[in-house]
């Protein structure tokens, strides 16, 4: 859990990023903000292209905004080399150095930083220890696995105490198995250490289940910032309701709000509760969100009626399509129980129960 | 190998047979030079028994020693003149965002290997005939100089395919990780460019010391190169001492790039 809300580790003040001249100038940042508190697992979540390397860039000090300021505690670090910032960074590749041991991997940013010899042995030994990877000290970097790559890069980044440790894209090379494993060992490392962590993925799922906070990216700008569970219940905008687990859009006539609560009405007729950013006024064309799992299908009542389309069996779970009345398509999404089946057939008829508040008014 | 859906070149008609005609004609007069360095008799056509004679001849020549070791003080000195002067415009020549004019640097850089010899060596004989005058120095500087010129684009090319196949982000992760430009260069780049850099001067040090057509415009007298010195005995009567020269030559040239080969295709 995050620490008390306190200091900002990095503040990004309406920073932009231009590539190329003229014509084919393109915008990788488009007057972007974000402030990252201290101590948390902040992570950067877009598709490719969307700028979130290019920000962890800028951060690092590989590039230089166009732009605007980063703050680092305070001070503007955008103009700093990368060599005079307290940032370190795990990159996607690793960049290990071929030519050293893992011990001497590790040491590096010490000893450029110009620190004692027994400063560096002891700090490389406990780096060693937080990874687990004590009895390859000697090894060369083309002697380990890929996993055991990935703990040096890690080690080797947290060797000097970074104020903030940048992390593009570590898991991608490694196996589902593996990742997933390195996904708490991320987690683990963060609360030992205590370092603000800025992770950057396109796997919503890495997301997900690591980050205190998320920031959704895409073409250059953050859409959303906010808990996992903010993103993933209260989407802002139908990018990042579509982009991060699945959804089903409906138009909808957004009326009276009350407490965040909004009566929507769908195309079908029926009335249903909806959830609404703060400030949202009543609109009459809209688009609500729903999550697939808040929904069930039923044979008879429902709030929207329609036809299965298609049934398809998941293990966990199984996902039923829907063409409804009104037009369009629906996903249901239903648990299987061993007990019993979710027995539909294509063609039969069906309503969509849609549970209180599953809804989410979208920002246009 | 019926499978008649691949084309192999090796199942067409008279491929053997010239494959062994090329090889044949390639090696046969080396082989025979070789052969005749171990004749027992004077003459380089007719055979007279096995000996190692010329080879000890040539060994206790103290011209052939003046001028072996000539040619070995030259090809160090222009091969490591060469080697830093390549290695410098590699980097500038890769560590940077490519813009209008990169081609001709490249092209500029190797110069040598496009201009033929005998320009570069009759342009360099009035240049250094000026000089001498103006300066009263003949010493071999003349020749280092001429020597680092024309082998600079082979030290540069095996350095050169070394740093563009060089991950860049080691340099980046050098520089996040608190080195300075010239640290990441000294502990990062240079220690990884190492196998190019060795290559590279090898190849530099054999091509000096084959160089006949500048040396030969360019020396002043008594300053005959190995190869020189051989061109010279040639014009007077032979024995297979020449043919012994040779095949120590030879020998050298082989171990030599054979080494660069090694060294090349390193990883680290």
């Amino acid at each position: 859990m995050p620490a008390a809300p306190g200091r900002n580790a990095i503040e990004v003040r309406s920073v932009s990023k231009l590539f190329g001249t003229g014509e084919a100038q393109v915008a990788a940042l488009d007057n972007v903000s974000v402030a990252i508190r201290e101590n948390e697992f902040f992570t950067l979540l877009g598709p490719s292209g969307c700028g979130k390397t290019t920000l962890l860039r800028l951060i690092a000090g590989f590039d230089y905004p166009t732009e605007g300021e980063i703050l680092l505690y305070g001070q503007d670090i955008a103009p700093l080399p990368p060599f005079k910032r307290p940032v370190n960074t795990v990159f996607q590749s690793y960049a290990l150095f071929p030519h050293m041991t893992v011990g001497q991997n590790i040491g590096f940013g010490l000893e450029m930083l110009g620190k004692p010899k027994a400063e560096v042995e002891a700090r490389v030994s406990a780096m060693l220890k937080l990874v687990r990877m004590e009895a390859l000290k000697d090894r060369r970097t083309s002697q380990i696995s890929g996993g055991q790559q990935q703990r040096v890069a890690l080690a080797r980044a947290l060797a000097p105490q970074p104020k903030v440790l940048l992390l593009d894209e570590p898991l991608s090379a490694l196996d589902y198995k593996l990742r997933k494993e390195m996904q708490i060992e991320l987690k683990r490392l963060q609360n030992e250490t205590g370092i603000t962590f800025i992770f950057v993925t396109h796997d919503q799922e890495e997301a997900l289940t690591m980050s205190d906070r998320i920031a959704v990216m895409s073409s250059g700008r953050i859409l959303q910032v906010g808990s996992p569970w903010d993103i993933y219940d209260r989407p802002a905008e139908r990018f990042v309701a579509d982009f991060i687990g699945d959804s089903n859009f409906l138009p909808a006539a957004v009326g009276a709000i009350e407490n965040g609560i909004a009566r929507v009405k769908l195309l079908s007729g029926a009335e249903i509760s909806a959830t609404v950013a703060e400030g949202y006024q009543p609109k009459a064309e809209a688009t609500v969100a729903i999550r697939p799992e808040h929904t069930t299908a039923v044979r008879t009542g429902g709030q929207l009626p329609g036809s299965v389309e298609n049934v398809v069996y998941l293990g966990t779970d199984t996902h039923i399509h829907i063409k409804l009345d009104s037009g369009g398509n629906f996903t249901v999404r239903q648990q299987n129980m061993r007990s019993q089946s979710c027995g539909f057939e294509v063609g039969e008829r069906v309503g969509i129960q849609i549970a209180a508040n599953a809804a989410q008014v979208l920002k246009d | 190998m019926a499978s008649g859906r691949t084309f192999d070149l090796r199942s067409q008609p008279a491929f053997s047979f010239v494959a062994l005609f090329t090889f044949f004609m390639l090696y046969l007069p080396i082989a025979a030079l070789v052969m005749y360095a171990f004749n027992a008799g004077s003459s380089m056509a007719v055979w007279e028994g096995v000996s190692l004679r010329w080879f000890y001849e040539a060994a206790g020549n103290e011209r052939v020693q003046e001028a072996a070791l000539r040619s070995a003080v030259i090809a160090m000195f222009a091969a490591l003149t060469a080697t830093v002067a390549a290695t410098m415009a590699a980097i500038a020549t890769t560590r940077t965002r490519p813009y209008r004019g990169l081609t001709f640097k490249y092209a500029f850089i190797n110069q040598p290997l496009m201009v033929p010899e005998i320009v570069t060596a009759v342009a360099l004989l009035i240049v250094f005939s000026r000089i001498k005058v103006w300066t009263g120095y003949s010493g071999l500087g003349y020749l280092v100089a001429a020597h680092s010129a024309f082998c600079i684009p082979f030290a540069y090319l095996p350095i050169r395919a070394r740093l563009e196949n060089m991950d860049l982000s080691l340099e980046t992760a050098a520089a996040d990780l608190y080195a300075t430009k010239w640290q990441a260069f000294s502990h990062v780049t240079l220690p990884l460019l190492r196998p190019g850099i060795i290559a590279g001067f090898m190849l530099a040090f054999v091509i000096s010391l084959d160089d006949v057509v500048i040396t030969e415009f360019v020396k002043s007298g008594g300053q005959d190169t190995l190869p020189t010195y051989m061109l010279g005995q040639l014009r007077r009567e032979t024995t297979p001492e020449i043919n012994a020269i040779a095949v120590a030559f030879l020998l050298f040239s082989v171990v030599l790039v054979t080494a660069f080969f090694f060294v090349n295709r390193r990883k680290v």
